[in-house]
């Protein structure tokens, strides 16, 4: 192993500051002046706002102003950032966000006002003294009801509460029909992906700040995607140009997807900040945040897939409804569409392929992406699907799958994207070693022995990252481009800033992207300092979501560099009195090929900064590049896993006793990051099958509201993980071969969860096809004695 | 508004407070020791995990009123005395227990307790230990491999199982 640089487990630079208590995260920010906003919320899913009576709360000790949807009038909504275009060819209905209610209240946790005083306990004590009267109206819950003719409407100015009812592709619709009517089998099922919360474990916070003098604002904002924040909200809700606002992302205390949007709340501290000339601080609590933060997940599929007698694949057919909540999240057409279709093929050659998914207005908290966004909902569907499909031909479910693998590439699938490599065969003989599948048999009698049913599970996945090439994403509706961009400035005395427009907030870029820049130049590591998180220090760039970072901002990071690199071999060239092509760069030295003369690193940076014996005519002087980096393609990582579990046949109880992982991420920068990227991934797969579920009544109200009644995995409900990454086939279209290691284990642990559980209770002679998610003691109990 | 005083991190501190001010603001706001953090509203995440008179508390189920006189140690107090990283905390380091380091101050406070009642607890004692502290982030498989190893047991080196 190379001592740090490209493939080293460089230890995290990072946890110096968070081990010792000086990381420093938005609610540690506290500014000269700063006044605290409480955010009164809806408690009704549904109603109608008759009147607001702010006169006994504004004269309470501390009020500086109450806040209502009347002082916004002028300012835009919160703006949705990607535009589906139906099967008929009509763009998605798109109702306005407001900042705060307007005339509506639509979602148990909906914004109606907010109180701004001095202190947070005077905003808080204040927010019980107003008056505020609501009409309930009938809570739009459940998503086929939803669309029924006649039913309530969550928004009285659309025709319905249908956002778009997508089919893809459509030209396919008919094929897929005919294929599913004539083939040998098919195999049907209904099953749920439940709604999940992604709880991060730092609230989200926002600080606004404005200084009079040179008319500019601040945001201090818990965000994975800085820039992001200041172009929707800039440009599309307060009207604030790019250089008169700054957005400062600093150290993020996770994200998973619930901080990539645009909120209400940083909108709000924004402008509160100017309008009474002074900070405002809002921190969310964790129950503030079970309603405020963008959900994930929750489809209802039908998933069928037609078969010929041999196990061959021959079409496949979804029908999902997707809940979109209350109002559209900043992704969220497109999660249940471009990031969920297009994966439907899998890792199978299934050649006829039609996705239908009828997105729908609900009264609940908007829902958007959550750590793997649309592919998770693919896989699980596409995983159990292949599962039932193998115990009812009774084939082995490996077997089934081998017969199908694609294992030609590039490989273009009737859902419109082109994987470049993939060896899955590869990652399914790794599994199966890592996980000892050979002793399963073995561990099954001594767990019956002790009275458990054990049962092993499998899935094989495919996703698309490094999002996005920004021509196709345009295409498909997006309204922002999803390059990456990195200034790589190299300082007099040799040492490196690389300011990135990705985004860490516990990815570890700041170890990772220092390791790949020293590798490129030969230098120490901690010659280099990664900057990320504030728009006045890094150029525009997309932030850190859908496996990116490294394979685009990663790749942005090596084209500046070899930019650099490129200038500093023709300032070597000029300093030896070479030609610039037999220059060459190594551990930090250049060297004229063939001869022994060689400059230092430092001795090149120096004559960039101070040019008296320089090549002037040539080259400018200084020695700082730009680069954006814009994907040929996405990324497409690939793995298999197996999940060995007990079932207590007494009381339903699933626990996991194994799991295993073998991925293929292409190539690896820090293997330690990437081990942990995959841990944190299974834990929250496995929650979302095992404990996970965001639960509303039949009045809209949140049963699952705190951590009191969220069930978040714990330690004692998860074993130790066996993690394998050694089969790689490299990404042939960006700089560093690498597809991204984010969400795999978000991906691909659900189906392979319940297929265990299935498997236990089949074993078991248990006629129990499916059971949906959450498997918790009382579902798997009821399915094995129904 | 009460005057409490106390020690905390070996320093004596006093401070104002409201009879509702908790352990955890007080901490944060008054003593700006924001390390420890604040995860939830119900007692259920241990972000905010200090030690009161050498016992693990979380330190938004306290109000500080009641740490009158109490001998607080905070994350800001488990490095050694020359500033490196204590045992605990430099396993976390060695072994990639943490991610997006929210949840790592408690963590690191209950690694601390459990093993001051535990010297060497096993892998499901240290995962049962850990029930009132939650992570979204690392799966907890290098947290339980940080702490066996701080313990002096000896667990597979990263990135090598
Ligand atoms: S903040 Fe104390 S337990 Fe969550
Ligand atoms: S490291 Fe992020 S919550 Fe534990």
């Amino acid at each position: 192993m190379p001592d740090g640089g490209i493939g080293a487990s460089s230890k995290r630079r990072e946890d110096l500051r968070f081990l010792t208590g000086r990381g420093k995260y938005t609610d540690d920010i506290n500014l000269q002046g700063q006044a605290h906003a409480h955010f009164v919320r809806s408690d009704v899913a549904h109603g109608r706002i008759n009147s607001i009576d702010t006169s006994a709360a504004s004269s309470m000790p501390g009020v500086i102003r109450i806040f209502t949807a009347t002082d916004f009038e002028g300012v835009g909504g919160i703006p949705c950032g990607w535009q589906v275009t139906d099967r008929f060819g009509e763009v998605m209905q798109e109702p306005k966000h407001p900042i705060l209610a307007e005339g509506k209240v639509r979602h148990v946790g909906d914004p109606i006002c907010v109180v701004v005083a001095d202190t947070l306990e005077q905003a808080r004590d204040a927010a019980d003294a107003l008056v505020i009267n609501i009409t309930p109206l009938e809570a739009v819950l459940d998503m086929k009801a939803a669309l029924a003719e006649g039913a309530t409407k969550v928004h009285d100015d659309l025709n319905s509460n249908l956002c778009y009812d997508w089919g893809f592709v459509e030209e396919n619709r008919e094929a897929v029909a005919e294929a599913i009517n004539n083939a040998h089998h098919v195999t049907t099922l209904e099953l749920r992906n439940n709604r999940l919360v992604a709880n991060p474990m730092e609230p989200r916070v926002a600080v606004g700040d404005y200084d009079f003098s040179t008319d500019e604002h601040t945001l201090y904002t818990t965000s994975q995607n800085p820039h992001v924040i200041r172009l929707l909200m800039g440009a599309f809700v307060l009207g604030i140009p790019e250089h008169k606002l700054r957005v400062v992302a600093p150290d993020v205390g996770g994200g998973f997807g619930a901080k990539i949007y645009h909120y209400a709340e940083e909108a709000f501290c924004t402008f509160a900040a100017k309008t009474i000339g002074r900070p405002v601080k809002w921190t969310s609590t964790r129950s503030e945040a079970f309603i405020s933060d963008a959900h994930g997940r929750d489809h209802v599929t039908k998933i069928e897939l037609a078969l010929d007698e041999n196990g061959k694949f021959l079409a496949l057919r979804t029908d999902t409804h997707a809940n979109m909540g209350a109002y559209l999240s900043t992704f969220a057409p497109s999660i249940p569409t471009w990031l969920h279709g297009t994966l439907m093929a899998g890792n199978y050659t299934t050649p006829l392929i039609y996705v239908n998914v009828k997105a729908v207005f609900t009264n609940t908290v908007p829902v958007d992406a959550y750590r793997g966004a649309g592919r998770p909902e693919a896989t699980f569907q596409l995983e159990r699907v292949v599962d039932k499909a193998a115990r009812e031909m009774g084939i082995d479910p490996v077997e089934l799958r081998r017969r199908n693998f694609i294992t030609e590439f590039p490989y273009a699938t009737p859902v419109a994207v082109e994987y470049d490599t993939g060896d899955y065969h590869a990652t399914m003989d790794k599994l199966l070693q890592i996980s000892d599948h050979a002793g399963f048999e073995g561990r099954a009698a001594l767990s019956k022995a002790n009275g458990k049913l054990r049962g092993f599970g499998i899935a094989h996945y495919i996703e698309a990252c490094g999002i996005a090439p920004s021509n196709l994403v345009g295409q498909l509706g997006a309204r922002a481009g999803l390059y990456e961009s990195a200034t790589v400035r190299v300082n007099a005395t040799g040492s490196i800033s690389v300011m990135t427009g990705s985004h860490s907030h516990g990815q570890g870029h700041e170890t990772s992207f220092a390791q790949v820049v020293a590798d490129m130049i030969g230098v120490d590591e901690n010659q280099i300092d990664i900057v990320h998180g504030d728009t006045s220090k890094t150029p525009m760039g997309m932030g850190t979501y859908g496996s990116r970072s490294i394979a685009v901002g990663g790749s942005a990071m090596v084209r500046a560099t070899e930019k650099i690199i490129n200038k500093a071999k023709k300032i070597a060239a000029h300093l030896m009195e070479a030609a610039e092509g037999d220059i060459e760069l190594k551990d930090g030295q250049f060297s004229v090929a063939g001869t022994d003369k060689s400059v230092a690193w430092g001795d090149v940076t120096l004559a960039a900064y101070v040019p008296h014996n320089y090549p002037l005519e040539d080259i400018e002087p200084g020695l700082e590049e730009t680069a954006f980096y814009d994907p040929a393609n996405f990324t497409y990582p690939s793995g298999a896993y197996g999940c060995e579990v007990e079932v207590d046949p007494a009381t339903g109880k699933v626990t996991v006793v194994a799991f295993s992982a073998a991925d293929d991420f292409g190539n690896i920068i820090n293997p330690m990051i990437v081990e942990g990227q995959v841990h944190g991934g299974l834990a929250q797969g496995i929650g979302q099958a095992m404990i996970e579920n965001c639960a509303y009544d039949d009045q809209g109200q949140l049963l699952s509201g705190s951590y009191m009644d969220y069930a978040m995995p714990r330690a004692d409900d998860l074993p130790m993980f066996t993690v394998d990454h050694s089969s790689i086939t490299p990404c042939t279209h960006n700089p560093l071969g690498v597809k991204g290691c984010g969400e795999a284990g978000a991906i691909g642990s659900p189906p392979a969860l319940v297929n265990a559980v299935v498997d236990a209770l089949q074993r078991a002679g248990h006629n129990v096809t499916h059971i949906d998610m959450p498997l918790s003691p009382d579902r798997v109990w009821a399915a094995m004695n129904s | 508004m009460t005057r409490v005083a106390m020690t905390v991190n070996g320093k004596a501190v006093t401070g104002e407070v409201e009879g509702r001010t908790l352990l955890s603001s007080f901490l944060r706001e008054d003593l700006h020791l924001t390390g420890t953090h604040v995860g939830c509203d119900t007692s259920q995440c241990g972000a905010c995990v200090v030690h009161v008179n050498g016992q693990a508390v979380k330190a938004c189920t306290m109000f500080a009123a009641e740490a009158e006189g109490a001998d607080v140690t905070t994350i800001e107090g488990m490095a050694n005395a020359d500033g490196s990283l204590g045992t605990i905390q430099q396993a976390f380091q060695d072994f990639h227990g943490l991610q997006c380091g929210f949840c790592t101050p408690g963590m690191v406070m209950s690694a601390a307790a459990l093993l001051k009642e535990n010297p060497t607890p096993t892998e499901a004692e240290v995962r049962a230990y850990l029930e009132g502290n939650i992570c979204r982030c690392t799966g907890y498989h290098n947290i339980v491999k940080a702490i066996l190893a701080a313990s002096g047991q000896s667990v597979p080196a990263v990135a090598a199982e």
